[in-house]
């Protein structure tokens, strides 16, 4: 392997995991700032550091801290291997998933093709799906292993909602992988950036919104974030399957959520909302009606990074918003809204893609 | 549980609903993100050590008794505080003063603070205007003994900051 290759996958490797940890970490404080904010408070500031506060962004560093100083407490009535090895897995699952998302368009360095992602696989979206199915190993693994009724019955919550609407999952992202004909996210992402009618960019939300409104939710359940909270429903199964869990174990299981929400969030950016394309602008520069204006291939994978940042961090900003706004559901409605519509409208949304590409074609 | 409410077929296409709900949370958060950014408080919340709440002009603070101007005590010991009492926190013991037969004065005077509901029935109660409540709310302490306030207590009480505060009219 040429060694400006190995250097650069390195060097993806450690910015993607420094960047999605940075993200979790921040997202700590982001999810008390935003809710304060949204509810009309102020929000945690009350760390205060040679008289700085900084909007409470060190409580971010005295969370952790507190987290490690707890005492890590291990009922005697668990499995003691499985109860440690499961905050792993979400974690393990959640950074691995977002391998396969490409943040920019391939750099030539040196006379090499380098695509900005860390691996770029032909079947990426089913890699994808397989690592964030992984994930719910870690509830499983938590549930079983803690011996107790709470931590059982959000273990078979976690289990039913992820079998429940990865389906949908699965089901709604056939019509992406139709329209853009391929399962490698570079090429989709990079297909993306082709017009409609020679102006509307093709982004996956124009080409297919509804399969967008079906893959949204879906998502958010299977990051088992609220409105779809059940396996953690503190009001009926005190912490679900971490119930039996605590200090920085109980912090991984937190850490990897966040880390999930970042994923989630980069997942339907590459996906619906275009990856790192900027509207009209390609390799040599912007393009529109015939007009067109030269821009270093640098500058432009620089923008192109930036705007993938840019997206991810606004529905990032999204999803949070999501979950200071709906309320959790019934287990009834979690189940009536996986199996009774998202899956038929997923099949009739594959069904209708699939004639319109047809006719088109 | 049944609801008399039908929902209609735009409520149950679902997507509508939650945008409206999503708008009304989002605008608060903008419009105060906008406040926060301009220098202006976005919240409601008072940030109580620091600043505290504006405080009615009828609040009902700690007690103290009113001194005459020869430094003796209004409190005439007729009991109808200790009567009039709910929480029945206020302990008595009425004296006799000879060069003043007319009256009674209190030798003890206690006020639970503990079990004390600031009620104000007291000073409603009160014949001669000899009790009183001040604006001061900090009565915090580290055990329940020192929270029986004595008559000496009570008499030299000290004004605190809350007390020369202007009250919210």
């Amino acid at each position: 392997m040429d060694w400006i290759i190995f250097i650069a996958i390195i060097v993806k490797v450690l910015f993607v995991i420094v960047v999605l940890l940075t993200f979790a970490a921040v997202l700590t404080w982001v999810e008390r700032k935003q809710s304060a904010v949204t509810q009309d408070r102020v929000g945690a500031n009350r760390v205060e550091v040679f008289g700085f506060r900084a909007l409470g962004m060190f409580h971010i560093i005295t969370d952790a801290m507190k987290m490690f100083i707890k005492e890590d407490y291990v009922p005697g009535h668990v499995n003691k291997m499985l109860h440690f090895l499961a905050p792993f897995f979400p974690m393990v699952a959640a950074l691995s998933v977002f391998a396969v998302i490409p943040f920019g368009d391939d750099i030539v360095i040196a006379g090499r093709t380098i695509p900005l992602a860390v691996a770029n696989l032909d079947s990426g979206l089913i890699y994808l799906f397989a690592f964030s199915s992984i994930a719910v190993f870690g509830p499983v693994l938590a549930g079983w292993s803690s011996h107790e009724k709470y931590a059982m019955i959000g273990a078979m919550r976690a289990v039913a909602q992820s079998v429940s609407y990865e389906i949908a999952i699965g089901v709604s992202v056939v019509g992406i992988v139709l329209v853009y004909n391929s399962l490698d996210l570079s090429v989709i992402v990079q297909k993306q950036g082709e017009l409609l009618f020679g102006f509307i960019p093709k982004w996956g939300i124009i080409t297919q919104p509804l399969a967008f409104l079906l893959f949204l939710p879906a998502m958010i359940a299977e990051n088992k974030r609220t409105p779809f909270d059940l396996p953690e429903g503190e009001s009926e199964l005190v912490a679900g399957y971490f119930t039996e869990y605590s200090g920085m174990r109980w912090g991984a299981f937190f850490l990897a959520e966040f880390v999930e929400i970042a994923v989630v969030a980069g997942v339907i950016v590459t996906l619906f909302l275009g990856g790192w394309q900027f509207p009209y602008l390609y390799a040599d520069g912007f393009h529109l009606f015939g007009y067109m204006l030269n821009i270093p291939h640098a500058v432009v994978v620089l923008i192109e990074v930036v705007t993938f940042f840019a997206k991810w961090i606004i529905f990032i900003w999204f999803l949070q918003q999501i979950r200071w706004t709906f309320p959790r559901f019934r287990y009834d409605q979690l189940m009536r809204l996986g199996w009774k519509n998202l899956l038929p409208l997923g099949l009739l949304n594959i069904v209708v893609t699939a004639f319109v590409i047809l006719i088109i074609n | 549980m049944k609801y008399d409410f039908k929902f209609g077929w735009w409520e149950r296409t679902y997507y509508p609903e939650l945008i409206r709900g999503f708008y009304i949370t989002s605008r608060h958060f903008f419009v105060n993100l906008a406040k926060w950014m301009t220098g202006k408080n976005g919240a409601y919340t008072y940030q109580y050590p620091e600043e505290k709440r504006p405080i009615s002009p009828n609040f009902r603070g700690k007690h103290y008794l009113v001194l005459k101007d020869d430094n003796s005590p209004q409190c005439v010991a007729c009991y109808m505080c200790q009567t009039n009492c709910p929480a029945q926190c206020i302990d008595i013991v009425a004296g006799e003063d000879e060069s003043r037969p007319e009256e009674k004065y209190p030798v003890a005077f206690k006020i639970d603070i503990g079990r004390c509901i600031f009620c104000g029935f007291c000073v409603e109660a009160c014949p001669k205007d000899a009790i009183r409540m001040s604006y001061d709310y900090h009565i915090a302490d580290y055990n329940t003994t020192d929270l029986v306030y004595d008559r000496e207590k009570l008499l030299h009480w000290v004004e605190t900051d809350l007390d020369k505060e202007q009250p919210l009219l």
